[in-house]
């Protein structure tokens, strides 16, 4: 339809539902219903674009598809879209959770609900525009333009600390992603364009290489985020509304392991193969170190946010392990991931909104009023601890027979953080689930109400759904997982081959 | 002297065309009726010379606009009409006429309308005019003359303010001594190329510069680098931007930055293209020091703008990064980047004039205390405005980023470009700062409501900065014509 494709109206939808909330005029209840229900509305139309868009693509193709070009800087950087095998799902993440978020925040967010939501939805096109952006400038603009509502949201809506996390967040990750405009200017000096497709086929000096993919990793990894970096996540997550730390940990943080699979490893093969023990060093400690620092945690949402970064660490390893194993496994731990930690911060606001209050240690036997909400928070907490029957055990597993094929130790060392996760996860369920429910504040709370059941149980179901069906998402980075390793790794596709673990 | 043919082919006894700098003359011829007129009728003109000023400049604009393409050489070779002095003589009338069109309400507030004002902001804009067509070192003096006497006497407009006359003065002063820099530096120029025309300095110049040669393009470097307030001769710009008059602080961030600018890149490019790397790096040197003093030093600012005036360091050091290119894709970012400046600047200034509460002109970053509660347009226009001074995408202000790094880095300028990027995380900060009080903070009381022609500046900036990246291709395009002129 004049000339634009699905693709762009993923990107269109959610800006014309936060231009119609703008125009809604005053701030009484009756405005803040019309928000709330026109935000959920635009989320579920968008939702529903983005099945059709997967409904026509070819998962057996690891070709860019549902392209669209547009003209916009000059003759080598245009408006181009589109998706492959390793971008799709993100969108499909993206825009499943968003209507999550809306119905999160229904109640919780009283104070400028129009200005929310609209900061949710633009965020929302900003998302989207990451994962489909097939020219690196455009690429670029989307990923940057994120931190703007991303700020807004943890520093209007946050707690008590906001400032601080929302300031932290926002100059951490644009200090990371600046290098990487250099680096973006760079590739276009060399290869005299931006356009994603060619740049993949065009062969960088080694030289250079190295200097782009530590570029590239100064944004991505802060993005990530990897150990030592990692320390902007705790603060943003604790103080962002629970909305907000569901986008930070589901999908905001996928953009660095996207940016790794898009950009870093296919782009720069020689330096991707150099850096690669220094990306182990960092995945195993990342993996084992936010694993303990996670188990003393007191804040509820500060130990999901370490153990994010923990899992995070599970898909760095399994990226750069460079087999299709790890890589496969690496991609499905984010989705997996995302709907697993998106999950945890929404049983955490479930309580907080009760209580207002994430301190472990004002909870303790909860399960004895909330039976319901027990059995939904276990679920999450096996998953994100990856037993075998939940989405969380296919990532895990992947990426450390990925990373084995590598090295022995790097896979023996983080498999020690898959014990220690299970340790911070079940002690912190034993802390606020079990045991005998004496605090007297807690005597009158309530189990999950029919909103609250509608938010998790549909999370749950596809966690148990991927969990013993994961083909449904693995096949989709089959084909350009394959693709990759041919052509920028043939000598790795080779020896592993010769080696029998294809 | 006897009668001889120029390297233009004109002698020089004939009349020189006239045509090429109608915009100044009508202008020029203009701005003397106005000073009889007011002189004349004394204080009751004020309102008629104040539109009637802005229709002069409109109409210099259109006459600008509408001069035809391509290239005219006139008087002796001293006045140069092209394609870049087309861009950026538009870019400085616009900036002129929405400058004095929202400055005029906060005079009256003040008591101090007068009649010089808009002849005075007039006349500097002729002199930017000229100094924009500048293409000898005569002709380049008159030019920053006739702009920067204009700008000493509206600095100190506030004459019964101590703060005003202060930075009339200080402006006075230090602006002298960098016109004795500027003209010292001419002198040596002439001295050891003999000639004074910026084109026949670039041949007698074809094969290397003497160390003379250097030591005065070292001088006029220092000069410009004051009318541009490029640390480190930045020394003038906090004070003068907060002591004078609001509208005047407007007018020195703006217009005359797209002048001296303009002027800067003629001079290197024009008279001085075969020793690209002899002034590359003091322009290099100029624009690192710019960008983080300009990042720093303002991060403990309170007066909005003092802030402003650190900003504005800062800016002009990310534009002198593409003028350190010294190529064409250098000039088109010089060009883009001062273009989105102007817009930023000028939406900032005005919503800095629309902050009035009692009857009183606010000035400091406190007063912006959660505007976001009483006035949500306002303080999207403040944040949007800000986001982009950032330099965060897909806001304007990345986009002018992006063309100066885009050509330092094909200059192999690299390590420039990363100090760059660096400075902008910096300055991000206390732009983040001011986004931070309009949204998170308490809110203190309503502003009275701001003027029309304020709220029109507002919008239209704000908006420039929004749909910018939507459709940059028409002023990227025009300053890469521009920027083709001079080569």
């Amino acid at each position: 339809m004049f000339g634009f494709g699905i693709l762009f109206g993923l990107l269109v939808i959610p800006l014309i539902g936060a231009a119609f909330i703008l125009m809604l005029r005053g701030d009484d209840e009756a405005a803040r219903s019309n928000a709330r229900w026109a935000a959920l509305a635009t989320t579920a139309v968008t939702f529903l674009l983005s099945l059709v868009a997967w409904a026509r693509f070819d998962t057996s193709s690891a070709d860019f598809q549902l392209v669209e070009s547009h003209a916009w800087l000059g003759e080598t950087t245009l408006f181009s879209l589109g998706v492959d095998g390793f971008s799709l799902p993100f969108v499909l993440l993206t825009t499943f959770l968003m209507p999550f978020c809306i119905v999160a925040s229904w109640t919780s967010i009283q104070t400028r609900v129009k200005e929310y939501m609209v900061a949710f939805l633009v965020l929302e096109t900003l998302m989207i525009g990451v994962f489909v952006a097939l020219d690196l400038v455009l690429f670029y603009v989307f990923f940057e333009a994120g931190l703007i509502p991303m700020f807004l949201i943890i520093g209007v809506w946050g707690g008590k600390r906001r400032i601080y996390a929302s300031f932290k967040f926002f100059l951490y990750t644009l200090l990371g992603s600046v290098l990487m405009l250099i680096a973006v200017i760079a590739m276009y000096w060399d290869a005299g364009t931006t356009d994603i497709p060619s740049l993949l086929r065009h062969d960088f000096a080694p030289s250079l290489q190295t200097w782009l993919w530590l570029a590239f990793f100064a944004s991505f990894a802060v993005k990530m985020p990897m150990w030592p970096v990692h320390t902007w996540l705790p603060d943003a997550h604790v103080e962002a509304p629970t909305a907000g730390s569901v986008i930070l940990a589901a999908i905001l943080l996928k953009m660095g392991g996207y940016g790794f699979i898009r950009f870093s490893i296919p782009m720069f093969p020689d330096a991707s193969l150099y850096f690669a023990p220094l990306v182990f060093a960092l995945s195993v400690i990342a993996i084992v170190y936010t694993s303990l620092v996670a188990l003393v945690q007191e804040d509820m949402k500060k130990l999901i946010a370490y153990s994010s970064v923990a899992h995070m660490g599970f898909v760095t390893m399994g990226l750069f392990s460079l087999t299709p194993q790890g890589i496969e496994g690496a991609m499905f731990q984010m989705i997996s991931h995302g709907l697993i930690s998106g999950a945890l911060f929404l049983c955490v606001g479930v309580i907080y909104d009760r209580m207002h209050t994430r301190e472990i240690k004002a909870y303790g036997g909860l399960v004895n009023r909330m039976p319901l909400y027990g059995v939904a928070f276990l679920l999450f907490t096996m998953a994100n601890v990856g037993l075998p029957g939940t989405s969380g055990f296919v990532g895990e597993f992947l990426t450390l027979l990925g990373a084995f094929q590598v090295s022995f130790w790097v896979a023996f060392v983080a498999t020690t953080g898959v014990v220690l996760s299970a340790a911070y996860a079940l002690w912190l369920y034993w802390r606020v689930m079990n045991g005998p429910l004496v605090k007297p504040e807690l005597q009158a709370i309530k189990d999950l109400d029919s909103r609250e059941i509608a938010l998790l149980a549909p999370l749950g179901v596809l966690v148990i759904y991927f969990g013993v069906q994961p083909q449904a998402v693995l096949t989709a980075f089959a084909a350009p997982t394959q693709a990759l390793l041919a052509y920028a790794y043939p000598a790795v596709t080779a020896t592993a081959a010769l080696a029998g673990f294809q | 002297m006897p009668v001889e043919i120029t390297a233009s082919g004109i002698p020089l006894y004939a009349l020189p065309a006239l045509w090429p700098a109608l915009p100044e003359i009508v202008i020029a011829i203009g701005v003397l009726a106005l000073v009889l007129y007011g002189a004349l009728r004394g204080e009751r003109s004020t309102g008629d010379v104040h539109y009637a000023a802005l229709a002069l400049l409109a109409l210099g604009f259109v006459l600008v606009v509408t001069s035809p393409a391509g290239t005219e050489v006139t008087f002796y070779g001293a006045f140069v009409a092209d394609g870049f002095a087309k861009l950026m003589k538009s870019l400085a009338l616009m900036a002129s006429i929405v400058v004095l069109a929202m400055g005029k309400e906060h005079f009256e507030k003040a008591g101090i309308a007068r009649f010089e004002y808009p002849i005075l902001i007039v006349l500097a804009t002729l002199g930017m005019m000229v100094m924009i067509s500048a293409n000898d070192l005569i002709a380049l003096y008159l030019g920053v003359e006739l702009q920067s006497l204009a700008a000493y006497v509206i600095a100190s407009f506030h004459r019964d303010d101590a703060r005003s006359t202060e930075a009339g003065l200080k402006y006075f002063v230090l602006g002298a001594l960098a016109s004795g820099m500027l003209l010292y530096g001419s002198s040596l120029v002439y001295g050891f190329t003999g000639t004074i025309s910026f084109p026949e300095i670039a041949m007698a110049l074809s094969d290397g510069a003497s160390p003379g040669v250097i030591f005065g393009l070292v001088f006029i470097a220092a000069g410009l680098a004051f009318k541009v307030s490029a640390a480190p001769f930045h020394m003038w710009t906090p004070d003068v931007y907060q002591g004078a008059p609001t509208p005047v602080t407007a007018f020195f961030a703006s217009a005359p930055k797209i002048a001296a600018m303009a002027l800067a890149v003629r001079v290197f490019v024009g008279a001085f293209p075969t020793i690209v790397e002899d002034w590359r790096q003091i322009i290099v040197f100029i624009a690192l020091v710019s960008m983080f003093l300009g990042a720093f030093a303002a991060i403990g600012q309170r007066d909005l703008k003092r802030l402003m005036a650190y900003s504005s360091i800062a800016n002009v050091g990310f534009a002198l990064v593409g003028l350190a290119a010294g190529t064409v894709e250098g000039v088109q970012g010089v060009i883009v980047y001062m273009a989105i400046y102007l817009f930023m600047t000028l939406g900032v200034f005005a919503c800095i004039l629309g902050m009035r509460r009692g009857g009183v002109a606010l000035e400091t970053i406190d007063d912006l205390a959660g505007v976001a509660r009483t006035h949500p347009g306002f303080a999207f226009a403040i944040a949007m405005l800000m986001f982009s001074l950032a330099g965060i995408p897909p806001l304007a202000g990345f986009f002018a980023k992006y063309y100066v790094f885009l050509a330092a880095v094909e200059a192999g300028l690299v390590t420039l470009a990363v100090l760059g990027v660096v400075s902008s995380v910096i300055g991000a900060y206390y732009y983040l700062r001011i986004v931070k009080i309009v949204y998170f903070d308490e809110p203190k009381g309503a502003y009275e409501p701001a003027p029309f022609t304020l709220r029109v500046v507002i919008t239209a900036s704000t908006a420039f900065m929004l749909i910018f990246w939507l459709a940059p291709a028409p002023l990227v395009s025009a300053a890469r014509s521009a920027a083709n002129s001079l080569f």
